[in-house]
Formats: structure tokens, sequence, C-alpha cells
């Protein structure tokens, strides 16, 4: 059982307009085998949150802490957090040049790891893996992400998710520009690495779509930097039909006019 | 084009990053712009260069010339001076199969010089100053099992030497020959090939200089019917390297590949420029240089020139450079030159793309648990493969990749 804890974390980045404060103190505890949903606006700041607990560098905390099992995340490097558990499926996946995704895969295993996995039954992994999110073979000896599109781009982060066993999982709207076949594909990938009962999942999202193939346990609500509701998952059905508006009106002085420009 | 990375920062957040810009295009069935390549001076067809023997025709460059454009000539005086090779500036061993004919070529004694007419000022200094060229010679319908392996080692920074070698590989042979640069000297070293007819000839061109080392060299090669030739060079030492590959064709259904690999680091100038001169119908090329770029000052250049004459139709040709800058203060000149004489051609391309290596594919690598030296390794080795696999010297491969992780090594600290 392991426990990632965020407290009262407050988050800023530089702009062109100087410094602008995006995280307005968030405070969030996730443990193995929960699943956490977080919705919001777009530009309430949920992919801020996302990239902060992977280490991005553009991301400052002024603020708060990030731990995992006790263990200070925010004193770790990039690499670090991934070895030590952490996963981020990226919203933007990058193509990376002149590595091949069998060659990418394997390094990045063996580094999470600290061994090389063992040659036979990881290749066979790797296959079974594809197979279940209907990756093309011929994938596994392109460069990463390169020439892929959107969807296969969110396909490959979940393969990566199944491969690699994290403690914890972020998906940043992972569910963003797929179509309902894929999405389905990709929450099935989800749904497998959560069921082996050794992964806690923080799922972002503006869309409750997803929310009807991986079921939450728990949904907060973001708006301009801030958890403004928590409860469990009736809180999607409500939001679903009733939207995001009534916090733009409701949630005081400080969210109105970030929803606003939302 | 020109790519300069010394103050592009790298786009962090950005929704969609730029890993490789591609430019190309196919030209086909019309007369193209001859100059899109910005040059500094309206520069004739490359059939118009001037070639010759003779040391008189060449005037020392003063740094604005199109071919000189991009080198640092001031630091080539010494190369540039119709100068004889020191005593004992270099030594030079041959490993080849028992077949292969070895033996020496006077100036004018046939071949030498059918193929190989000087280019530039450095290449007719070093051809008059060159009394015996080292002749190699595979005969006909011979198969190598084993490379020829020449090993060119200089004896210190500024001492100067000449070499020429002429290289042939008899009819429906079938070799490969490794030439090997090492040590360090003020080297003009000549090549010049001859594929006979339906032979497969592969010369690679190693440039593992020290750092001080300065390189300048000429390699032509006339490809024969059915003939098919592939050069490839491989440059990550030297202070200044310059090689020019050529090639031209001597009949119908040869093919050409002109590849490089070239790393440069901090303060070296690593420059290649090709030309593929389709002078007969129905011949393919492939030229594909890759080079990689780390530390202030490091300068890479590749001018890829290819011409398809009138009468060559039928002709299947592609060009391509990329380059990889892993740093800031960096500088990769990229100079794709097509120019089409006839319409009625199979395909005619070219492309350039100079690409970074920047904060967001390390953050990807990096969030996948690998750590940054690993992570910049990885896609360094992955970039440059492409062309050591080429090789298909196994031994040769292993060297040369060892010798890539050298350098990466060296950013590591």
């Amino acid at each position: 059982m392991s426990t990632l804890e965020i407290k009262d974390l407050h988050v800023s980045i530089e702009t062109e307009q100087g410094t602008k404060e995006i995280l307005k103190g968030v405070s969030l505890t996730i443990r193995t085998g929960e699943t956490h949903a977080i919705m919001g606006p777009n530009g309430s700041g949920k992919s801020t949150l996302a990239s902060t607990i992977a280490g991005h560098p553009r991301y400052t905390v002024t603020s708060g802490s990030i731990t995992l099992d006790g263990e200070d995340v925010l004193e770790m490097s990039v690499d670090e957090r991934a070895r030590a558990g952490v996963f981020l499926a990226m919203q933007y996946p990058v193509e990376v040049p002149g590595v091949t995704m069998t060659n990418f895969l394997r390094t990045a295993k063996t580094a999470i790891d600290g061994e090389a996995p063992k040659l036979r039954t990881w290749t066979k992994d790797v296959k079974d893996a594809m197979e279940q999110l209907r990756i093309d073979a011929d994938f596994a000896q392109r460069n990463v992400n390169e020439g892929f599109s959107g969807g296969e781009k969110k396909r490959v982060e979940i393969l990566q998710l199944e491969l690699f066993k994290p403690k914890f999982a972020v998906l940043d709207e992972t569910d963003s520009g797929l179509d309902v076949d894929a999405l389905k594909i990709v929450s099935e990938g989800v749904n497998r690495a959560h069921a082996e009962g050794n992964m806690g999942t923080l799922l972002i999202t503006h869309y409750t779509r997803i929310l009807r193939y991986i079921k939450p346990d728990f949904v907060h609500v973001f708006v301009d930097g801030q958890v403004v509701e928590e409860g469990g998952p009736e809180l999607a059905d409500r939001l679903e039909e009733e939207g995001y508006d009534r916090y733009a009106k409701g949630a005081g002085a400080a969210a109105a006019p970030a929803a606003a420009q939302a | 084009m020109t790519a300069e990375a010394t103050t592009e920062k790298a786009r962090i957040g950005a929704p969609s990053i730029a890993g490789f810009t591609e430019e190309g295009e196919h030209l086909v069935a019309s007369k193209v712009d001859r100059h899109h390549s910005h040059g500094t001076q309206v520069m004739a067809s490359r059939a118009e260069r001037l070639t010759s023997h003779d040391v008189a025709d060449f005037a020392l460059p003063n740094g604005r010339e199109e071919e000189w454009r991009f080198t640092p000539v001031r630091e080539l005086a010494n190369l540039l001076a119709d100068a004889p090779t020191d005593a004992g500036a270099l030594a030079v061993s041959v490993e080849a199969p028992d077949t292969v004919a070895q033996g020496s070529l006077r100036a004018g004694e046939a071949p030498r010089g059918a193929t190989l007419v000087p280019a530039d000022r450095a290449a007719v200094v070093a051809s008059a100053n060159v009394d015996e060229a080292q002749h190699i010679r595979i005969p006909a319908n011979a198969e190598l099992d084993q490379p020829v392996r020449v090993v060119l080692t200089g004896s210190g920074a500024g001492r100067r030497t000449n070499t020429h070698h002429v290289i042939e590989a008899g009819e429906n042979s079938r070799a490969v020959v490794i030439l090997e640069h090492e040590g360090a000297a003020d080297h003009n070293g000549n090549v010049e090939v001859f594929v006979r007819e339906g032979a497969q000839l592969t010369v690679v061109s190693v440039q593992l200089w020290e750092d001080d080392a300065r390189h300048l060299a000429q390699h032509d090669a006339e490809v024969a019917k059915d003939a098919v030739y592939k050069h490839i060079a491989v440059t990550l030492g030297g202070k200044i390297v310059r090689l020019n590959s050529n090639v031209r064709f001597a009949g119908e259904g040869a093919d050409a590949e002109l590849l490089g690999l070239y790393f440069a680091d901090a303060g070296q100038h690593l420059e290649h420029r090709s030309f593929v001169d389709h002078n007969v119908p129905n011949c393919k090329s492939n030229v594909l240089y890759k080079g990689a770029l780390q530390g202030k000052g490091a300068h890479t250049v590749w001018v890829g020139d290819v011409l398809i004459q009138k009468q060559a139709e039928g002709t299947d040709s592609y060009e391509k450079n990329q380059n990889l800058v892993l740093t800031d203060g960096c500088r990769a000149d990229s100079v794709p030159n097509l120019e089409i004489e006839t319409g009625l051609i199979e395909g005619a391309g070219h492309a350039s793309a100079t690409g970074r290596f920047d904060d967001e594919h390390l953050f990807y690598l990096m969030a996948r648990g690998i750590p940054e030296d690993v992570a910049r390794r990885l896609v360094v080795r992955g970039f440059l493969n492409e062309i050591i696999q080429q090789i298909k010297v196994p031994a040769l491969e292993e060297r040369l990749t060892e010798a890539v992780e050298r350098e990466l090594a060296a950013t590591d600290n």
C-alpha cells in the first residue's frame, strides 16, 4: 500500500506578463487501489498539477509538498520520480527522433526496474500489450511517436503504463482527441493496469465520458487552481448534467474571473 | 538553409513540439531555380566549375568564393600552399587480401588523373605534390571476403602531408575499401575511384583524427555500366575537415550512394560536400548525410549538389541532410542544390532538416525513468546508426559506434 500525498500545493509559471500563480493551494491524497478523477474547465490548472507531479521544469512550486510514502517527491529529479513509481501519461506526447519504440521501451523498463528485463518474457509482454491496445506490430520499429496520430500516441502512453507498472499513474487528459472506439481501448488498458491492484490513479479530464469506462472512487472539481468540491462518482453525474457553470457563478470572487476566461 | 541554434530556446509547454521540421520537395519535369540556397553570389551551373591539373589555375582562396564561403580558409594556409609532404609526417599501411594488386602511378600514368581532376586549390596542390600515387586494384571478378584497409597516421599537428590514392574495382568485382585517418597532420588527401562495369565497391573514409588535425580531401569516382558505388564519409575527429565526395557515371544502369556521418564538438569545423553528376541516362543516386553537433562553436557544413544533365533521361536521384543539434552555440549549415536540365526523369528530390534535441524530448525520456546522459546517448546513437549500419563491416561498425559513444561521453561531464 502506497500513498501519494499532495499538501497545500502552490505552483506558478513565468509568463511574458510576469509570474503567474496557477495552483493556489491544492491538497489531495491518493492510495493504492484508488481512482481519483480531477475535473474542471479549461485553464483551471488540472494539467499544471499533472506536470508538476512529474517534475516538468516549467512549473515552480512556491509552497506546499508532494510526498510518496513520506519521501519528498519535489526533491527528486524527473527521472528519479519515474523510478520511484510515478507515471505521467502525457496530454501531448512528443516525437523523439532517432529512437525506436523497441529500444525506448527496453531502456525505460531497465531504468525503472534497475535491471534489464528478461528478453524472452519482455518481448512477449510488449507484443501482448500492443495487441490488446490494437497497436500495429510495426510501430515497434518506428521512432517514438514519430508520425503517430493523436490517438496512436495516447495508446502508446497507455502501453507504457501497462509495461512499466507504476505505483501511481497520472493521466493527463488521456481521453482528449479520442474517438469512442479508441476511448474504450485506452480505458480497458487503464483498467487492466488498475486491476493488478498495485496502482493508484489520478485521472484528469475535462469531460465525463471517460468516466463511463473508468470508474472513479473520488471526484474532485477544480476551478481556478483550487479544489472547489469533492465527492464520490455521483458528483461526476451531476457535472454531466449541470456543467461547470454553477462553480463560475457560485464559487466566490476568486474563482469567478478565471472561470469566465475559460 | 542555415539553422542556428545559438539563441533559440526550447518551446516548453507548447502543444506540439518542433522535433524535425522537414523541408523537401520533388522536382520533376521542370527546370528549377538553381540557386535557391541563399548563395552570397550568383553561382554558375555546377557543371561550369573550374577543374584543372595545373596549380596555376587556382588562386589562393580568400573565403568569399562560393565553394569556400563556409570554410575557415585563414587557418588553412599551410594546406593551400604548393608544398611537398614533410619528411616522415605520414605513415601509410595497407592490409589487403592477396588477390588485391598494389602499385604506384606517376602523374599522367593511366588511369591516374582520368577521373580526379582537381576542383579546388587544396586538391590541385595535393595532386601536384604526390609523385607516386598509391594504386589499389581489385581484379575483375574478385570477391573480397575481407576489406582492404588503408591506415594513414599523421605524426604531428601542422605537419604537411599529401596523398593520392587510386582505387580500381575491376569488372564484376566486389570489395570494401576502408581509409582510416588518425593521428594529426595538415593533410591533403585525394582519392580517385574507378568502379568498372558490374562491380560493387564500397569506399569508407573514416576521420578519427586527433583534435588538432586539419584535413582537406577530394574523392572522385567514376561508375561504369551496371556498377554500384557506395561512398561513406565518417568524420568524428579533427579541427577542420573538409571532404568533397563526387561521382559521375560512365555507363547506364549504374547506382551511386554517397553517405556521411559527422559529429562536431566544440571548436570543430566539419564540412562535407557531395556532387552527383548525372551525365548518363538511367542511373540512380542517393545522398544521405547525417550529423550531430554539440558544444560552443561546433560548426558543420553540408553542401549537396546534384546535376541532372540534359542527356540523363531516366535519372532517379535523391539527396538529404539531417542534423541534430544537441546544445546551444552550434551552427549547422545545410545547402542542397539541385539542377535539372531534363524533364524526362524518374525522380529528383532533396530535403534538409535540422532538429534540436530539446528540453521537451529530454523531459519525455526522463519522465520514463531514463537519466539525462542515457537519454542523450539514446537519441544520438539511434540517429547516427542509420549510416553506421550501411558499412556492413561489423568490426568497423563496432569501433565507430564506440567512437560516437566517446563523443557523447565528452559532454556528460
